[in-house]
């Protein structure tokens, strides 16, 4: 039984997480520019502060400064509603990830994550399709055409590798027998992580998470070349930097349940050490996925609408069924 | 000129009626306002500069599509009737200003074979392993915009870092990057630097492996596969019923290189291959445009052997009806003091005449007409564009294709708007 948390001891950790992400998020477009520079034989970002390190913030000041117009035919509450729900939702899920053991500090016990839930998982699917209607809105609302089919590809796109993505994680949740990701973590103790008996899972949740968070091969909805920027074409100021925030941030989420389900959440590689440690082998875990997500974009050219529709639900959906159906069927007999 | 046999890339001909370059909406799909017009440019991120390409959407899908083109006009050939014919060369370059040697080599043979002089092998060596570098910098470009457009980005990046080699050549040369204005009546400007060939056979040897590499990049990625064959067909006919040249020709199967064929300056005394694929699609222009790469290393080569041979050689004409005379001369001679006054302010007078040059351009036939009456300056210029014939297609390769396609097709057809709009 886990100990009773303070409601303040959560409120303290939902700002400090918050603001953690935040930080991960700014310095996670500082890392891709200068990996995709160092990629593409040029520096990226290196005037603003010791090589580039205040890029970031001056990117944030830049988007602050600027004017928030809108197109005079824009839907109005829509067009401002669509960034911030966005944005909110993709800050919502972090809450529930869990980073650490728990610390007992002083009397007050600290959990690992900001809230504990037995759902948790269903949580964060549930909350990551409401976000789609902040990009759905956005597109939507702005009375451009471009904006129209940036959205309508947002939609159909999310919406068909959300039900891959649900599936890939059925075989680790059959596994450990709950929903709640801090059993999940636990269950990934002193064994194999889930990464190695759901390798197929593990494949398609990548895949499919690439596509959920709209990362290139699979950026169709902000195709610039085709779209200009899809469904935020008509967003400037700070609103379009909610909207790249919740991209990026969506990244992030998405790592990190990744490395809550497959990859042994913030447990090392066969040992744990000092309770601290944590959160920092969480961490690595997490950049390593990032890295390699900046690394696809490098690489990859950009899939066509149909045959992205054709991947997701006559490749991605059938796999991850069959793999949700042996497991089930391994986990009876054995 | 031979075709290929292929297998059929479709029955008949594409090309739109009545009128070829437009792609009408079935009426009844409007009635039903099934269709989305949008409007590709002239401000698009992937539009290759200014083109505009209206087009009506059913769904994700073309159905309609007509482009528009003028927004780059400049009025370069008016321009150049009004400066004398020395002074009009600089405006060739910048016509297409991807492919800028091309255009001042071909408005200079034009004024060449109306004046009837003769060229110094050195220069024509020199012109030729110019000319070769330039269509590897066009090609290069084209590969990088055109993977960038399908998503592929970090090509765009190393496609110009050997451009940047291409036009420090150029600069090593003719002191300037792009536009050089390297290529005089008569021959070079000046003559070319000791180290030049040494520094191209550097290039040379660079250059074949890194379009393995873009090759290795590209050919083994099943998504780039998947984007470019079977899209923005063309057959054979309804190429050469809508005057392709260059590239977007030899990729349906017709084998057709002016180069080859017609063959100007030196280029029936060096050894290349043309190479032609016969499915007319983007995978095949692509293709068509990698080889090309390859065969231009070749001839480079081969350029730069004989321009050791002719070192020390003159590298202008000695006609001092138009040439310049050299600088110390002034100072001795009356003669070419009044040669030199007459050339610089009233310019070299053409005999009265007119006369058509072709050369093969990195885009395809580049033509260039001029009338002369006989005056100091050009009675009329007029150039054939290859992107212009390039974009006459537009309409006939994007029929039935999604919108991420059409960009793919567009920019497979390499038009180079100040070279259209002229």
């Amino acid at each position: 039984m886990t100990p009773q948390v303070e409601w303040y001891v959560s409120l303290i950790q939902a700002f400090i997480v918050i603001n953690l992400v935040m930080a991960t998020f700014a310095y996670l477009t500082l890392a891709e520019r200068k990996i995709m520079g160092r990629m593409q034989l040029r520096y990226g970002p290196n005037r603003a502060g010791f090589r580039g390190l205040l890029q970031p913030i001056a990117d944030l000041l830049k988007l602050l400064n600027k004017e928030s117009f809108q197109p005079t035919e824009a839907i109005n509450w829509a067009f401002i509603l669509g960034p911030f729900l966005a944005a909110f939702t993709a800050l919502v899920t972090f809450s529930v990830i869990p980073f650490g053991p728990g610390w007992e500090v002083g009397g007050v016990y600290i959990p690992g994550q900001v809230a504990d839930l037995d759902i948790a998982l269903i949580l964060v699917f549930a909350v990551g399709s409401l976000g789609v209607y902040g990009f759905i809105l956005g597109g939507w609302s702005s009375d451009s055409k471009y904006a129209l089919l940036g959205s309508m590809r947002t939609c159909a796109q999310l919406v068909s590798y959300e039900v891959a993505l649900a599936l890939s994680v059925l075989g680790v949740v059959i596994m450990a027998g709950t929903l709640s990701l801090t059993e999940i973590v636990a269950a990934q103790d002193d064994t194999w992580w889930y990464a190695a008996p759901q390798f197929v899972g593990l494949i398609v949740f990548l895949v499919a998470g690439t596509a959920e968070t709209a990362r290139a091969p699979f950026d169709l909805p902000e195709a610039e070349q085709e779209l200009v920027a899809g469904y935020h074409t008509e967003y400037g100021g700070m609103r379009f930097g909610l909207y790249s925030m919740s991209e990026y941030i969506n990244l992030i989420t998405l790592s990190a349940l990744c490395v809550t389900l497959f990859l042994g959440g913030w447990h090392g590689p066969g040992f744990d050490g000092a309770s601290w440690t944590g959160p920092l082998w969480f961490i690595g875990k997490l950049v390593f996925l990032l890295f390699i997500f900046i690394w696809m974009r490098t690489t990859l050219p950009r899939l066509r609408y149909d045959q992205l529709m054709r991947f997701g639900w006559k490749v991605l959906l059938p796999v991850a069924t069959i793999n949700a159906v042996i497991t089930a069927i391994l986990v009876v007999a054995l | 000129m031979s075709i290929l046999p292929s297998t059929r890339i479709y029955e008949g001909t594409r090309i739109p009626h009545p009128v070829p370059t437009i792609l009408e909406v079935d009426p009844e799909k409007h009635r039903l306002d099934d269709i989305l017009r949008v409007n590709f440019g002239p401000n698009h991120p992937s539009t290759h500069g200014v083109l505009r390409l209206v087009v009506d959407l059913d769904g994700e899908t073309v159905a309609g599509i007509r482009a528009v083109i003028g927004y780059l006009h400049t009025g370069f050939e008016k321009n150049m009737e009004h400066k004398s014919w020395w002074k009009s060369v600089t405006y060739a370059p910048r016509i297409d200003y991807v492919a800028f040697h091309a255009n001042e080599l071909l408005y200079v043979l034009a004024i060449e074979k109306l004046l009837g002089i003769g060229v110094p092998r050195r220069a024509v060596w020199a012109r030729m392993a110019m000319a070769e570098l330039n269509r590897i910098h066009s090609h290069l470009v084209w590969l990088g915009t055109s993977a960038l457009e399908l998503g592929a980005i970090s090509l765009f990046w190393y496609c110009f870092d050997d451009r940047d080699q291409i036009l420090d050549l150029f600069e090593m040369a003719g002191g300037a990057r792009m536009h050089t204005r390297y290529v005089q009546v008569g021959g070079l400007a000046e003559d070319l630097p000791p180290a030049f060939t040494a520094e191209a056979r550097k290039f040379c040897e660079s250059m074949p492996k890194s379009v393995d590499e873009y090759e290795a990049i590209l050919d083994r990625n099943a998504i780039w596969l998947e984007r470019t064959k079977g899209v923005g067909l063309l057959s054979a006919d309804d190429a050469l019923a809508l005057a392709q040249s260059g590239p977007m020709l030899r990729s349906t199967g017709v084998d057709w290189d002016l180069r080859r064929d017609m063959p100007y300056l030196a280029y029936d005394e060096v050894e290349f291959d043309v190479p032609v694929y016969p499915n007319g699609d983007v995978y095949d222009r692509y293709k068509v445009h990698m080889d090309e790469m390859r065969e231009s290393v070749r001839i480079v080569a081969q350029c730069l052997d004989r321009l050791d041979e002719t070192d020390g050689e003159p590298w202008i004409a000695d006609d001092r009806k138009v040439v310049l005379p050299p600088r110390h001369e002034l100072h001795t001679s009356m003669e070419s003091l009044i040669h030199h006054f007459k050339i610089v302010t009233e310019g070299f007078i053409v005999p009265e005449g007119e006369v058509y040059v072709a050369i093969e351009s990195p885009r395809g036939e580049a033509g260039c007409y001029l009338v002369s009456d006989g005056g100091p300056r050009p009675w009329r210029v007029k150039f054939r564009a290859p992107s212009f014939a390039a974009l006459q297609a537009t309409a006939t390769i994007v029929q039935g294709l999604l919108i991420a396609d059409l960009i793919a097709a567009a920019g497979s057809l390499d038009p180079v708007m100040g070279d259209a709009d002229r």
